[in-house]
This record gives structure tokens, C-alpha cells and sequence, in this order.
């Protein structure tokens, strides 16, 4: 089984994904069988995690007699689909099915109401489809084809409360904005098929030059997925995707969105790495985006009345912190000094602060889906004393909204413990931005603290009683994480992080497999 | 196990932390516990004195996240027009903006600055 473990990663949601419509008439059946799929999935990329540490890079051929037969004779280069997992890809991959898994957790009840359920969980697995195979794969059209599963899956999720008409708008946005952007990383691919006459990254990476037309795909391909992974000023999708899907889809789409960053890397770091003087500028290009969008994403944060739509604006700002971490790794790339002196560890806070924040970011969002869940409504001006009715939810906040807001010992701390320090060492200016945006972020989320949970217990709101417990279990078990991960984030960088980052440096391993080299 | 982070110029123990976290605590309860002692909760002694007037519902006097910041916000209004101009909620402002900033890109990687 473990031989085969690239492609059950693939084939276990995908057979959930075409299943789960066969329970139709039974709710609870489908949305148990949901949550199963998710949970084996999740015990599979624990599994993966383990072999790609312990062996490292996994490259698995499909259609080949054997799945590790790269080149069948006579062929001197790569033609078949290949997945190639390395340590980020796992890290990725442990990631979309954790959240897949909490998702469909807190699901359970949250959408209990809704009508068209056995659809809803079929989309929620085949975007947790997607973004394994753009996280897993090692060909650039594979990449292309799993971008669109995930993009189209998304958007109908997006659009899943199609009663309201905000859903089917933000729906329909969030299919044209990932549309525009698939056409234009195909696009891109199609050139440098056409340099390369080969699809396969780890080769291309190796064959790839300095030319205009490559320099044109590398900006295609950096635009495109920038702004699929909502950095300003391309983030306008994201409020109105991340408010209107339903709570439960959140984790799993806050995920697709760091499989397009995934993407960004990986593009930058792997297929042209090899390129030197201009990965500098690009670095430089990462980090002011990096600045840009996690200033505008609080500030326009702290004016939001509505719940989700003010989350959102944080996602966008926490965004930032990534691009500024690995934008300050990218930029000293080819200076070993400064690389081994503060990049390094740079790149280690920025992808450290991808997990803390699929964690803290989830679990904010799903207590803005429980605050609406209990009162109807996410316009804060109408909450108040909410803390005295839903204990759970409120414990599950502060310890979110505190994570967000990098107040130690929480999770959110570590990461940008390091991406401060490290900014610094590359412009003092920089690690200032970071810092200030924390102090914003903080103000923001006393501001929903304040107007949902304290203040007097209001009248309409008499009735209302704690979530019921698949969506409190859900919440808990993120907010242990984001504890965790704060005590001992040494654990986490030495045995997930680190080797993420060596991942994205040592670009010969990547390139290395199969007897190519 | 080694639970201290060490970062390029300094490092963070959050275990540390947590017990100067616990020991303040403790001391904190302490202050407290001996505070005042002739302070009865449910009495008379409780309720808000506003010179002879009666209390307000609670609900009136709820201060709501709208309000909150109201001056951060009055001062920063400049900033704040511009980012409003910039969220028009408009999909073909949208793509607008990632062509821009497409070309931009572009122009600095393939050699225009």
C-alpha cells in the first residue's frame, strides 16, 4: 500500500467525492460518510508526511509498470504524469486534509438546515482533491488540471447558499476571477512547453533559461497565482468568497488559497530557481506585496461591522506575512551569507505561519459561523453578551483572535516571532509594517470581542444556547492546536518546517530523481 | 527535548514564559483576593448612580462595533476614501487590477527597470 500511497491520496476523496451523491435521501448517512473519507484521508497524508521525512522525495509515475519507473527505455526524458512529493508538498498535504477533515466536522451540524447536502459534500472533496493534486504533483498541466478542479469545486461552494443572492455573486466572481487566472498560468505553460517540448518541473527546471519569452511565463505564472492566493492588489474576491461560503467550507477553501502560494513557491523557488540575478528582484516583489497586503487587509479590517466579511480582510492580511517571510528567504537566495544568516529562517517563519494560520484563521471563522449559526445574523452592531450563552465559542475565540494577533504563547507568535527578526535584518522598515499590522490586527478582533461576546446580555437573544457539539468539538480541537503549536513550536519547525524549507532550497534534489541527473 | 526557538539574533522559550505567566497569575490572585472587603455584589450597592436618573435599558447604552474606533477612523478618512474608491465590489475592476498589476510585473522582469 505504501508503494501507492501518492495515488490513494488522489483516489480516496475523488471515490468519496463520486459516492456521497448516492446517499442523497439520507442527510446524517452523507455526512457521516464525509467525515470518514476526510478522517482516511488525513490518516493517509500522515503517512505520506512520514515517508517523504524518513526517505525523502517521493516520485510516483502513473500508468507505468512500475509506479517508480521515471524512464522506460528508449526515452530520454520524462512523458508520463508524475507526482513528485518532497517535504512541502507533504506539509501542504497534512494541511488540506486536516482542514478538510475539521470542515466536514463542524459541517455535521452547521448545515443540517440546508437542502442539496449530499452535493455539498461532494464539492468539499473535490476541492480537497484539488488541492492535493496541485500540492502532490510534479507536472506543470497536472498542476493546470487540479488548479480547475479546485477552482470550479470552490465556486459552487462559494455559491452553495444560492437563496441568497450575495452567494450566487460572490460565487460567480470567485469562478471568473479563478478562470482568468487557469487561462493565464495555461497560457504560460503553453509557452514553455513550447521552449521545452516537456511538462514535467523538475525537468523543465533543469533546462530552463534566461530568455524573454520564459521571463514572460515566470510573470504570468507569479500574477496569476498571486492573486489566487488573494495578495493586494488582487484580493478583491476573497472578502466576498471567504463571507458568503458556508462556515464549514472555510477551512478547506482557506486552504486552496496557500495551494496557489504553494504554487508561487514552488514556481519561484523550483522551476526557476536556477536563474539567479533576477530572483532577487522577484524576492524584493514578494515582500513589498508581502507589506502592502497585510497593511490594507487590517486597516480595511478594523471598518468591517460585518463578522465574516472583517475575518476576511484578516486572511488577506495574514497573507502578507507569508510573502514577506519567504519574499525575504527569495531575496538572499543567492547570497550564502545572508541565506544561512537570517533567509533560511525567514523561509521557516513564513511557511510556519501558513499552518498557524489555516489553524487560527479556521477556528476564527468558524466562531463567526457559530455566532451566526445561534443569532441569524454576522452585522456585529446587532450582538452583544453572546459570552454568557456560548462559553465554548467565546473560550474558542480568545484563543483565535489572541493566536491572530501574535500574543504569545499562542501559535500565531512563533511565526512571526521569526518573520520580524528576519525582515529586520533585510529592511528595519519592513519588520515596523509587520509589527504595526499585529498591533491593528489586535485592535480589530478586541473590537469583535467587545461588540459579540461582552456588554449586557440582550433581549432577542434570550433563547440562544451553545452550538451543538460536532461544531464546538471542531472549534476545540483547533484551538488545542493553536496551544501547541505556541508551546513547542520547536517541534513543529524541526520536524515539518525546516525540512519544507530545505524542500524549496536544495533545488538539485528536487531535480534529481529517477536518474535524470 | 529542546523547547527553546532560537532565532537569528535572539530566542523565545515559551515554556518559560508560562511559568512567569502561572506566577503572575498567582500573584494577581492574590491582589485580588484581598481586596475590598465591604464590596457586596446583588445589592443596592452595585447599580449606577446618575444623579437621580433612571438607568437606561441596556440595549440603548451597548456600545456597538460601529462605534468602536470612531476616531481611529475619523482620522484616517482620507486613507479611507482612497481604499473605498479601490473596493468598488466590481469584477471588471477586479481583472482590471490584476492585468495592471500583471504588466507591471512583467515590465521588471523582463528588463524594463
Amino acid at each position: 500500500m505504501m508503494e501507492h500511497l501518492p495515488a490513494l491520496m488522489i483516489a480516496v476523496p475523488l471515490f468519496g467525492a463520486f459516492t456521497t451523491p448516492l446517499l442523497k435521501k439520507r442527510y446524517s448517512l452523507a455526512s457521516m460518510w464525509a467525515i470518514i473519507i476526510t478522517a482516511a484521508t488525513l490518516g493517509l497524508s500522515l503517512l505520506l508526511v512520514q515517508e517523504v521525512l524518513s526517505k525523502g522525495i517521493i516520485v510516483y509515475v502513473f500508468g507505468a509498470k512500475n509506479p517508480s519507473l521515471v524512464l522506460p527505455s528508449g526515452y530520454r526524458v520524462p512523458v508520463r504524469i508524475i507526482f513528485e512529493i518532497d517535504a512541502i508538498g507533504a506539509f501542504m498535504a497534512l494541511s488540506a486534509t486536516l482542514m478538510s477533515f475539521i470542515g466536514a466536522l463542524y459541517s455535521y451540524s452547521h448545515v443540517r438546515m440546508e437542502s442539496g447536502l449530499e452535493k455539498y459534500y461532494a464539492l468539499l472533496l473535490l476541492l480537497e482533491v484539488g488541492i492535493l493534486g496541485m500540492v502532490l504533483t510534479g507536472d506543470l498541466f497536472n498542476l493546470f488540471v487540479f488548479l480547475e478542479i479546485a477552482g470550479i469545486a470552490g465556486s459552487a461552494l462559494v455559491g452553495f447558499r444560492n437563496y441568497r443572492g450575495e452567494a450566487s455573486e460572490a460565487g460567480i466572481k470567485y469562478l471568473i476571477v479563478s478562470a482568468v487566472a487557469s487561462l493565464m498560468v495555461l497560457f504560460s505553460i503553453g509557452l514553455l512547453y513550447g521552449q521545452y517540448g516537456n511538462l514535467n518541473i523538475a525537468y523543465l527546471s533543469t533546462q530552463i533559461h534566461f530568455d524573454t519569452v520564459d521571463m514572460i511565463a515566470l510573470g504570468l505564472l507569479f500574477v496569476s497565482f498571486a492573486m489566487k492566493c488573494g495578495s493586494v492588489p488582487m484580493h478583491y474576491w476573497v472578502p466576498d468568497a471567504y463571507t458568503e461560503v458556508p462556515a464549514g467550507i472555510n477551512p478547506t477553501l482557506l486552504v486552496a488559497t496557500y495551494a496557489s502560494l504553494y504554487a508561487l513557491f514552488r514556481v519561484s523557488f523550483s522551476l526557476f530557481g536556477a536563474i539567479t540575478w533576477n530572483m532577487a528582484r522577484v524576492g524584493w516583489i514578494m515582500s513589498i506585496l508581502g507589506v502592502l497586503t497585510m497593511f490594507i487587509g487590517v486597516t480595511m479590517a478594523l471598518v468591517q461591522k460585518d463578522v465574516k466579511r472583517l475575518m476576511s480582510y484578516h486572511a488577506i492580511s495574514q497573507t502578507g506575512y507569508m510573502l514577506l517571510g519567504v519574499g525575504v528567504g527569495l531575496t538572499v537566495l543567492n547570497d550564502p551569507a545572508k541565506l544561512s544568516a537570517f533567509g533560511r529562517t525567514a523561509m521557516a517563519g513564513g511557511i510556519f505561519h501558513i499552518i498557524n494560520h489555516i489553524i487560527y484563521k479556521s477556528l476564527l471563522l468558524m466562531t463567526a459561523g457559530a455566532l451566526f449559526y445561534v443569532t441569524g445574523t454576522r452585522n456585529l452592531n446587532e450582538m452583544g453578551g453572546l459570552a454568557r450563552r456560548m462559553p465554548y465559542t467565546t473560550i474558542a475565540f480568545i484563543v483565535g483572535a489572541a493566536a491572530i494577533s501574535g500574543i504569545p504563547p499562542f501559535n500565531g507568535f512563533a511565526s512571526k516571532f521569526l518573520i520580524y527578526e528576519t525582515s529586520y535584518q533585510l529592511n528595519p522598515l519592513l519588520a515596523v509594517i509587520a509589527m504595526v499590522t499585529s498591533v491593528l490586527t489586535l485592535a480589530s478582533f478586541v473590537k469583535v470581542f467587545a461588540s459579540a461576546f461582552l456588554g449586557p446580555p440582550l433581549e432577542k437573544y434570550n433563547e440562544v444556547r451553545e452550538v451543538p457539539k460536532p461544531m464546538v468539538a471542531a472549534m476545540i480541537i483547533l484551538a488545542v492546536l493553536c496551544i501547541l503549536f505556541g508551546l513547542f513550536p520547536n517541534v513543529v519547525l524541526k520536524n515539518l518546517i525546516y525540512p519544507a524549507v530545505d524542500a524549496l532550497l536544495k533545488l538539485a534534489q528536487y531535480q534529481s530523481w529517477g536518474g535524470l541527473a | 527535548m529542546n523547547f527553546t526557538l532560537l532565532s537569528p539574533s535572539g530566542f523565545w522559550d515559551p515554556v518559560l514564559w508560562l511559568i512567569f505567566l502561572i506566577l503572575f497569575g498567582i500573584i494577581g490572585y492574590i491582589i485580588y483576593s484581598r481586596g475590598n472587603p465591604g464590596y457586596k455584589p446583588k445589592t443596592e450597592q452595585v447599580k449606577p448612580y446618575l444623579s437621580g436618573n433612571a438607568e437606561p435599558s441596556k440595549e440603548k447604552i451597548m456600545v456597538r462595533a460601529g462605534d468602536i474606533y470612531w476616531g481611529f477612523i475619523e482620522a484616517m478618512k482620507e486613507y479611507y476614501e482612497v481604499l473605498k474608491r479601490m473596493h468598488t465590489g466590481d469584477l471588471r475592476d477586479y481583472i482590471l487590477w490584476y492585468l495592471g498589476i500583471g504588466a507591471v510585473i512583467l515590465f521588471i522582469l523582463v528588463g524594463g527597470v
